[in-house]
């Protein structure tokens, strides 16, 4: 190999390895972003699910709040929080299973439904406690329907 | 004298043979218990929900919307190879339409075909062989109301000797019995056991199981290794289950947990199912989860 050829490959991992680290780097970020997300519906659904529950009084003005949260986390773009290289068997710390990626139409018709079952919630939730119960199950099934089908179980 | 005892020998090879045949022969149901009895469809739908039957019978790629296509193929892993789910629509040929209110009790209770085979334990009849007689009827009644469907029974993948249809019936003798595990001390408590232990079959996948696919009764609902072989199915008994009893409610009803992440995997389709029950269902198996020793 001559000096030339040997810098040119030399020059050629490194832009490649560079590549690989910078995808990493989008991958490790996004999963955080999308686990924070999930973070957030939590701590909403908390809310109405502690009323739903019984385990605190119902407060209309609470589960409205609440309810509108989860509604607004429902629109937010989520277009870079899925990137390639980001499902469990090629990253760390997450457990989105590459099916996710196969069938990406599948998961925005799964990702529509929840929407509409947070807007759902968002109208129902002030209009008193069953209102609000009536809400809490299609909601959990929306949340459900895509966990069942490309999250892997928990090890 | 040799010759004596080679005759001995083969005497008592044959006469444990034709025991070991007998013992090891399909039952039937008593038909008495079920000739005076009136299917109600309505109520069947809630058995049907209850047993968790649409969570194996739908194909695998089927939607949730509209009454259940029992079609069957989906595929369940085990040591012993791969069973699939058959076509319980009502289909005359492919289905299970040309059968009887007895034909559907054999199954359930004795684990028997129609035409007097032992079904593979995929099939929790040792779950259902606790659901009463007019629950089955009940069932019958739901079933025959729903869509038909033309799809073929895929043929089940298992191994020898596993494939020999008649040894099920030793492992039916050693492993198959209708005694309840969990207690009824209230009537609440004694619905929810019979909510798991006769139709919810949650032992199924919740308790372990021996070399021989045996349930652990001895470790009841304490959890066990995923068949899938991903992850473990946890243990519901109080010694593990923190959750409250409205925790739990709320788990069947919606599907979130008391952190409000949400049931996945096999899990997310058996709260489908018991969404679909009478609150005091739901409450009740709750209670008896909370009663266990």
């Amino acid at each position: 190999m001559t000096l030339r050829a040997f810098l040119t490959t030399l020059t050629l991992s490194a832009v490649a390895a560079t590549g690989a680290y910078a995808q990493d780097d989008a991958a490790k970020a996004a999963i955080k972003a999308r686990q924070a997300q999930m973070d957030l519906y939590a701590f909403n659904l908390g809310a109405l699910g502690a009323m739903a529950k019984g385990a605190v009084a119902y407060d209309a003005d609470a589960a409205s709040k609440a309810a509108g949260n989860l509604a607004m986390l429902t629109k937010l773009d989520q277009s870079r929080m899925w990137p390639e290289g980001s499902d469990d068997m090629s990253a760390d710390n997450t457990r989105a299973l590459p099916a996710m990626w196969e069938n990406m139409g599948d998961v925005m018709a799964k990702g529509g439904d929840l929407a509409k079952a947070a807007a759902a919630m968002e109208a129902a939730a002030g209009n008193g406690l069953e209102s609000l119960q009536a809400a809490m199950g299609p909601l959990g099934g929306a949340c459900g329907a895509c966990h069942k089908a490309y999250r892997a179980p928990e090890s | 004298m040799p010759g004596k005892i080679v005759t001995t020998v083969i005497g008592l090879a044959v006469a444990g043979g034709v025991a070991g045949w007998f013992i090891t022969a399909p039952q039937t149901v008593n038909a008495g218990l079920y000739s005076g009895l009136n299917g109600n469809a309505e109520h069947g739908k809630l058995v049907f929900d209850a047993a968790g039957c649409a969570s194996c019978h739908t194909a695998p790629d089927s939607k949730h919307d509209g009454p259940p296509v029992l079609s069957g193929g989906r595929a369940f892993a085990s040591d012993f190879g791969t069973f699939y789910a058959p076509n319980i629509s009502p289909d005359t040929t492919h289905g299970i339409g040309a059968w009887g209110l007895t034909d559907l009790a054999n199954a359930m209770i004795k684990g028997t075909s129609p035409d007097g085979q032992h079904y593979y334990p995929a099939f929790p009849y040792t779950t259902y062989t606790h659901a009463a007689p007019q629950d089955v009827t009940d069932l019958f009644a739901y079933m025959q109301t729903l869509p038909t469907d033309p799809t073929p029974s895929k043929a089940h993948d298992v191994s020898f000797p596993f494939n020999i249809r008649r040894s099920l019936g030793g492992w039916k003798v050693l492993f198959f019995s209708d005694d309840w595990i969990g207690p009824d001390t209230t009537d609440q408590i004694a619905r929810g056991r019979y909510l798991v232990e006769a139709l919810g079959h949650c032992a199924e996948c919740h308790t372990p199981r021996n070399a021989l696919g045996r349930l652990d009764k001895s470790r009841w609902l304490q959890g066990a290794p995923n068949p899938s072989g991903r992850g473990t199915i946890p243990d519901i008994t109080p010694a593990s289950l923190t959750w409250s009893q409205a925790d739990l409610v709320e788990y069947f009803t919606s599907g979130f947990t008391p952190d409000y992440d949400s049931a996945g995997g096999e899990m997310a389709d058996v709260v489908q199912n018991l969404s679909k029950l009478p609150k005091e269902d739901r409450q009740a198996i709750a209670a008896y989860l909370k009663a266990l020793p």
